[in-house]
């Protein structure tokens, strides 16, 4: 486009004004519109605010409160949405059948059959469980639901007859909460520390690299393991929370450590912090001023991508039980009862929660390489 | 080259003691010392502990000591080649170890062979058939490899056994051979019982793998050499793997040091997941019973295997390629 902007030819104003847009727009507009181009990294992130903010009102949308026992429903398997009934006949509103348990004498099972004489539309904003929003304020109303006497176990429930999707939003909030705690953490030790490493060099640096090249060469998932074994029993959820996190991120820092470093190495050299020091600013403006601004794209895709690493060893540790516990709900306090086959082969559905991890990592990882093209200035 | 070989030598021991003082932490960290936890452990258990016992134990691991020479008692003994007492088996930690590392350490050699003989073909094959309907399943399979973790990946393969044959799919052998002496056949069963946990393990690995290989060569084939090495007529195959495959490589192979942590960690929860008996079930059920010494023993071992292998990878890939030696 260079070429057609030289002075000979007169640009068409509207054109003129598309091309100037480049010239005038910002770094991060020009960022913003080679974002827009990647489709997988938008559906991405699309998918991530949709599930934090699920999380967010997690007591509001989940139908059921995750922590009552449905006594007659031990195990039930997942409920089906129905939009046409015995008859035939359409129903714009979906339904649910009624639903109940008879124990087979025979195997002491419970078989759960739909009772088709009874209909319940799922309404929204129906009346339930009464919660606690955010623990402030009461309320009973949920983001769907069905008319007193029926059921809506969309995914089942499991051995306390406790609803799964209800367990699995609520979970959510722990998951997905623990790898944002875990980066602020590797943020604040990987940008001070790679930072100081990279910006004086020198014998801190030297210490510092043995450090991170120790913490990258020993097997995490042990270390971690042992970690969190070590957790006093006798801590609140709350405490294990954070102690988990701390111990997530005291490792998870390096690799970001690594990038600040040879950044800063890099831009050290450069002639622009040259003329900034030679301005006379001083070396905390030079830093964040001046070189900090030129990474940060950089640092912002290596940090989405540190994310699931988080959130996989939460659900890793605590589907070992070395994590959080019950009564603390996590995906991978979730997975833990799905861990005999006895149980996988009668109740499939408990597998259900992996589900909601994959696309979180997945999603994480797109979004990661998309900031990263985007922020690449040499990219297509 | 000698000079190279000393110098990471030297780095290997520093970054073994530390591991050693880490894992010293580590069976330190549950409060109370390991003596008086073993005779609460033999107590409940309605054993009689005898004093001068305790004496001697005390005096050995020079308990009330400070915590400098408690570390270096330890460490002794650790040389001497002994890793303390289990409680919670009763039995030497060495005895323990002994039997089940060669299983973990074997599905895991196991699975770093599947990552190659899997991801490499697969990489090579994406690269030069780039937007192929192959390529397309081996990036989905790329990112499946990724995205689900080990655990769930065991439990979904248990499921679908369970559900396709009707039978459990736990441990090495199958009951009949459980108990039998070597024999071809027991091999045989015992490959077919195997072959799925090492996959597991490897996935994430294989996904890697593809991916940096895909990308690499990609790159590479678009070089003027290459289209120089076209026009003097080299047949495209022998091209291939003559020239930007070993370039492309290169990564792939300096990374293998970091894969063996990886491969440890899967190994550690899908032999959990499956019921296989390799370190993965004493060691979690170690740290639940806060058995320390065992414990500590094989964070100790694995991380020892860990830089070792990653010792042993460094020296290869100097030997491939001379430039690395002056950069580290």
């Amino acid at each position: 486009m260079s070429e057609k902007n030289s002075a000979s030819s007169i640009p068409q104003p509207e054109e003129k004004a598309a091309e100037d847009r480049v010239y005038v727009a910002s770094q991060w507009q020009l960022m913003w519109w080679r974002f827009r181009k990647h489709k997988v990294a938008i559906i991405s992130a699309v998918l991530l605010i949709l599930m934090y903010l699920t999380i967010i009102f997690a007591e509001f949308v989940s139908p059921y409160d995750p922590r009552i026992n449905h006594r007659k429903f031990l195990y039930a398997p997942p409920q089906k949405i129905h939009f046409i009934d015995r008859d035939g006949k359409f129903h714009l509103r979906p339904f649910v059948y009624g639903y109940e348990g008879t124990m087979d004498m025979e195997t002491l099972q419970i078989r759960y059959a739909e009772d088709r004489d009874v209909l319940y539309p799922i309404l929204l904003f129906a009346r339930g469980e009464p919660y606690k929003m955010w623990g402030l304020f009461d309320s009973d109303i949920h983001l769907f639901g069905v008319p007193e006497g029926g059921t809506i176990f969309l995914l089942g429930t499991e051995r306390q007859g406790r609803d799964m999707l209800s367990r699995i939003i609520i979970g959510g909030r722990m998951s997905l909460s623990i790898g944002l705690v875990g980066l602020a953490i590797s943020f604040f030790l990987g940008v001070f520390l790679g930072g100081l490493s990279g910006y004086f060099g020198g014998l801190f640096d030297v210490v510092l690299q043995r450090i991170i090249e120790f913490l990258r060469s020993i097997p995490t998932l042990p270390l971690w393991m042992a970690l969190s074994a070590a957790l006093p029993p006798r801590w609140t959820v709350v405490q294990v929370y954070f102690g988990i996190v701390v111990i997530l991120s005291l490792i998870g820092w390096t690799g970001l450590a690594r990038v600040v470093r040879s950044k800063f190495m890099s831009l050290r050299e450069e002639d622009f912090v040259m003329a900034a020091r030679l301005v006379g600013a001083s070396e905390l403006r030079v830093v964040f001023r001046h070189m900090v601004p030129s990474f940060t794209s950089h640092l912002i895709a290596n940090l989405t991508m540190s994310i699931p690493g988080m959130i996989l060893g939460e659900t890793s540790l605590s589907f070992l039980g070395l994590g959080l516990q019950e009564p603390a709900i996590s995906w991978g306090v979730l997975l833990k009862d799905a861990q005999s086959v006895a149980v996988l082969a009668e109740s499939p559905w408990l597998l259900l929660p992996g589900i909601p991890v994959v696309i979180v990592v997945l999603a994480f990882n797109f979004l990661g390489d998309g900031i990263r093209d985007a922020a690449d200035p040499y990219g297509r | 080259m000698l000079k190279f070989i000393i110098r990471r030598l030297i780095y290997m021991i520093a970054t073994l003691f530390v591991v050693s003082i880490v894992t010293f932490i580590i069976i330190q960290l549950p409060p109370g010392d390991f003596v008086s936890s073993m005779i609460a452990h033999r107590a409940a258990l309605g054993e009689l502990v005898d004093q001068s016992e305790v004496d001697a134990l005390r005096s050995y691991y020079g308990l009330g000591q400070p915590a400098h020479i408690q570390y270096l008692r330890w460490f002794g003994a650790i040389l001497k080649g002994d890793l303390g007492f289990s409680m919670q088996w009763n039995q030497p930690v060495k005895l323990l170890i002994k039997d089940r590392l060669p299983w973990s350490f074997g599905i895991s050699l196991i699975s770093l062979a599947f990552v190659w003989a899997i991801g490499l073909p697969i990489g090579i094959y994406s690269a030069t058939h780039q937007y192929s309907i192959p390529d397309y399943v081996a990036t989905f399979f790329g990112f499946i490899g990724l995205g689900v973790p080990n655990f769930l990946l065991a439990l979904l393969a248990l499921w679908i056994w369970f559900q396709a044959k009707g039978e459990v799919m736990v441990g090495l052998f199958s009951e009949k051979y459980m108990m039998e002496p070597w024999s071809v056949a027991k091999v045989g069963d015992l490959f077919r019982h195997l072959w799925i946990p090492a996959l597991i393990t490897g996935m994430s690995g294989t996904a890697g793998l593809i991916r940096t290989i895909r990308a690499n060569l990609l790159d590479e084939v678009r070089k003027p050499y290459v289209m120089m090495a076209r026009a003097r007529g080299v047949a495209e195959r022998k091209l291939l793997v003559k020239y930007p495959l070993r370039v492309a490589m290169i990564p792939a192979v300096s990374t293998i040091g970091w894969v063996l942590p990886s491969l440890f960690a899967g190994e550690l929860i899908t032999s959990f997941v499956m019921g296989i008996p390799t370190l993965a079930p004493v060691f979690l059920g170690a740290l639940l019973n806060q058995d320390m010494f065992l414990a500590g023993s094989i964070v100790l071992i694995l991380s020892t295997l860990t830089v070792v292998g990653t010792l042993v990878s460094d020296i290869l890939l100097a030997l491939v390629d001379p430039r690395i030696k002056e950069s580290v």
